[in-house]
């Protein structure tokens, strides 16, 4: 079989570049940019931008032996970067060289990407959304507001939706571009959180200009543009680690096996729940990579995130009840800014508050049903209120 | 063999199994069944052995089946489980093929399991299992001179079986036999699933023939309910989405207000966590079938895991797909009900999803290692 083939290739390869390039040795840059050169970023991008030309399914392939080899997981130092910017910008960026231009530097993580799309005005009904860009000759001028933008004070680009066309209904007034975060009229406000921290951003736009060469995609189309990053982020947020028993549902086994004076038989019962849940959603998200192809993620990531954000809540509610009065402090409530002071996970406590956002960001679990039962079940969709009206008619507030 | 992919093999068994179970199995024919004196179409039953050859798949060659895997064997069950197939299944293929294939090479041996992979005769498996495991001081007939004595109550097939498989104590131990029906008192019973009929089955004396001795028994019967657990659950997941895809169809075709009953999200909803429930099913089961085929898990674990979420899932969606076709889900003459109560029966069977739960937590959380300063819990002071 040829996947076999295929298979022993990217291994290969991924030694190779693990013996030139030792990722205990060398800078974190130069070991990503060593993966990127070598078509191993992204297996199933094409030969050039970091890619081999092969199956998606065969990138685990390349990380077990790169990151087995102690490198760095690439989706943990520039999340917006790897999993949703990489893939938009090699499908709609208007040339190949400016496909390299953003990939490698992206790859190395030289370059941090963010993504403003969210507004305080649009969440859920993303497409009505008001930041405007308007056409300035080779450029857009642009002016808004964007909201829970994580890294904007780290990013170098940032990915952009704006409107283009108020007069056109709102899926079809929308272009998308790619913002330099360092120009005049970008800035950047932490925005706290209910957990004392402020792990997003506030990103205010005004009079900031866009080259036309940064826009992905054609005018009028940046919805359709946006379909693959979000559903690049729904798959990158689904997709959970591989090993039995890893990720949120360690920290409640670690728990409960640290604390055997507050073990009850209901509480066992819950824990075993929980854990034979995570568990069918990691063998669920084994399945989806056996049989991933070549082409973009599927509708299944929305399985992965929604399952993955209610899992996360019920976990650490179990941690909670599970500790009872003790669970009941905290840590601190010094505002942290955005990044600082390491761990953003923190104690138990803090999680638990966290995961609050888990079933809002990203898609809210609402949205994640109706696209499960839309896009994979194939049933109608809800009557919409503003179906076909011109945006700049469509009631706001 | 990569976990969770089909080769081309095993998509054109699919199909295969798929157009013969259009053709014997689904709702009328298990209609025909449930309204019939007879308890399973024999003829039919002979085209799976000797025409498909999909009653014992996973049989090795050297034992004289045709040297599949499981996992091919899951294939056509969870083709089987969508049409509610009639006929000794859980009896034959589930539980007496993968015991007879698990025993020691003899006469005895060969010849039943040859005749039960052709579809020439049937099991039924009179083992009464603990919550999926099997416990040999639970068991009640003996063995005197050849001859067994005592009852096994609940046998699933047995109406159906040419022959019992049943364990019996002897001055030895406890040993695997197997007792053609006619030489034992059966006594069938209303079950609540027509198409998963019962009996009671009495020994007096009957002639047996020796399958496994004392010590190979335990291993044999074991490893029968955990192949016969995977398989279940390969059932249940084939019978949920059966269900699923008719919930589907029924809410893009019922109108009411004006609009298809699957715009409304609260329809909707319902059917994507039917939808999520599932998949999370199929890959315990699927997960379940490769660890059998490759070692690459506890079998005792991925059965468990397998069993504790397709029982669970497998009702919840019958449950749920009643609901969604609201008052004619109801109706004896909707087939809602017929899985619906092969859904509770499953469940039932083998351990129910809490018995298997408790396992995955006597063998996951009970000897689960505490890493100190794995987990922070905030105290209180900064």
């Amino acid at each position: 079989m040829s996947s076999a083939g295929d298979a022993g290739r990217v291994a290969e390869l991924a030694q190779s570049v693990v013996a030139e390039h030792d990722p205990k040795q060398v800078p974190v840059t130069e070991f990503l940019g060593a993966c990127y050169d070598a078509g191993l970023s992204w297996v199933h991008f094409p030969v050039g931008l970091g890619g081999l030309g092969l199956s998606r399914g065969l990138q685990s392939v390349a990380d077990r032996v790169l990151q087995g080899a102690g490198g760095p997981v690439p989706l943990g130092l520039n999340p917006m970067g790897y999993g949703m910017a990489a893939p938009t910008v090699r499908e709609h960026a208007q040339t190949d060289d400016l496909k390299r231009f953003f990939l490698r530097p992206l790859a190395t993580t030289e370059d941090i990407w963010c993504q403003l799309f969210s507004e305080p005005g649009a969440g859920s009904d993303l497409a009505g959304l008001a930041t405007s860009a308007v056409r300035d000759g080779d450029e857009w001028i642009v002016n808004g507001q964007k909201v829970w933008t994580s890294l904007a004070h780290k990013a170098r680009w940032g990915l952009l939706l704006a409107r283009t066309d108020p007069d056109a209904p709102k899926h079809k007034g929308l272009t998308y571009f790619v913002l330099d975060m360092h120009a005049a009229g970008v800035q950047c406000r932490p925005l706290r959180q209910m957990t004392g921290q402020a792990e997003f951003n506030e990103v205010y736009i005004t009079e900031a200009r866009v080259p036309d060469a940064h826009r992905l995609g054609a005018v009028g189309d940046g919805w359709r543009v946006a379909m693959t990053t979000l559903m690049n982020e729904r798959s990158a947020l689904g997709a959970s680690g591989n090993r039995r028993g890893s990720g949120a549902i360690a920290d409640a086994v670690q728990l409960w096996a640290s604390r055997p004076e507050l073990h009850t038989p209901v509480l066992r019962d819950r824990l075993t729940r929980l854990w034979l849940r995570a568990e069918a959603q990691r063998l669920t998200s084994e399945r989806a990579r056996a049989t991933a192809t070549a082409g973009g993620p599927g509708p299944e990531g929305s399985i992965g995130k929604m399952v993955g954000a209610e899992l996360n809540q019920r976990i650490y509610e179990f941690c909670m009840d599970f500790l009872g009065p003790e669970g009941i402090l905290y840590h601190s409530y010094a505002m942290h800014g955005a990044n600082e002071g390491g761990d953003w996970r923190g104690p138990i406590q803090q999680r638990y508050l966290r995961s609050r956002a888990n079933t809002i960001e990203g898609g809210t679990s609402e949205v994640m049903r109706n696209i499960l039962g839309e896009r994979v079940l194939g049933l109608p969709g809800d009557l919409r209120a503003d179906a076909g009206m011109p945006w700049k008619q469509v009631p706001r507030g | 063999m990569a976990e969770f992919a089909f080769d081309d093999e095993q998509l054109q068994l699919r199909a295969a199994v798929r157009r013969f179970a259009a053709d014997n199995f689904g709702e009328a024919a298990a209609r025909r069944l449930m309204e019939s004196e007879e308890v399973f179409d024999v003829a039919v039953w002979r085209r799976l052995g000797s025409e498909l050859g999909v009653l014992g798949m996973s049989v090795p060659e050297a034992a004289g089946g045709v040297g599949g895997s499981l996992v091919d064997q899951a294939v056509a069950v969870e083709e089987f489980g969508a049409a509610l197939a009639g006929g000794p299944l859980f009896g034959t293929v589930y539980l007496a093929i993968p015991a007879l294939a698990a025993c020691p090479a003899g006469p005895a041996r060969d010849e039943l399991l040859g005749a039960l992979i052709e579809g020439q005769r049937t099991a039924a498996f009179a083992v009464a299992d603990i919550a999926g495991t099997f416990d040999p001081d639970r068991v009640a007939v003996t063995v005197e001179e050849g001859t067994l004595t005592g009852t096994a109550g609940r046998v699933v097939d047995a109406t159906a079986a040419d022959v019992i498989l049943v364990a019996a104590r002897g001055s030895d131990g406890v040993g695997l036999y197997a007792v053609d029906a006619g030489d034992t008192e059966r006594t069938p019973l209303v079950t609540m699933d027509l198409s998963r009929p019962q009996a009671d089955v009495t020994f007096d004396r009957a002639p047996a023939r020796l399958l496994a001795g004392p010590d190979d028994t335990g291993r044999v019967i074991t490893h029968a309910l955990q192949v016969g657990a995977a398989l279940l659950a390969i059932e249940q997941i084939g019978a949920a989405q059966h269900l699923l895809d008719l919930s589907v169809e029924y809410a893009k075709s019922r109108l009411q207000f004006g609009r298809q009953i699957g715009s409304f999200q609260a329809i909707k909803h319902r059917l994507a966590d039917m939808l999520v429930d599932l998949e999370h099913a199929r890959s315990t089961a699927y997960h379940a079938v490769w660890a059998l085929t490759d070692g690459s898990d506890d079998p005792a674990l991925a059965a468990s895991i397998a069993q504790a979420t397709c029982s669970a899932a497998f009702s919840r969606i019958a449950a749920d797909t009643i609901q969604v076709h609201g008052g004619i889900g109801f109706t004896w003459e909707h087939q809602a009900h017929l899985y619906f109560k092969r859904a509770a029966t499953d469940a039932a069977l083998l351990g129910s999803a809490e018995q298997h739960r408790s396992r995955v937590a006597e063998l996951v959380l009970d000897n689960a290692v505490a890493h100190s300063g794995a987990v922070m819990v905030a105290t209180g002071r900064p």
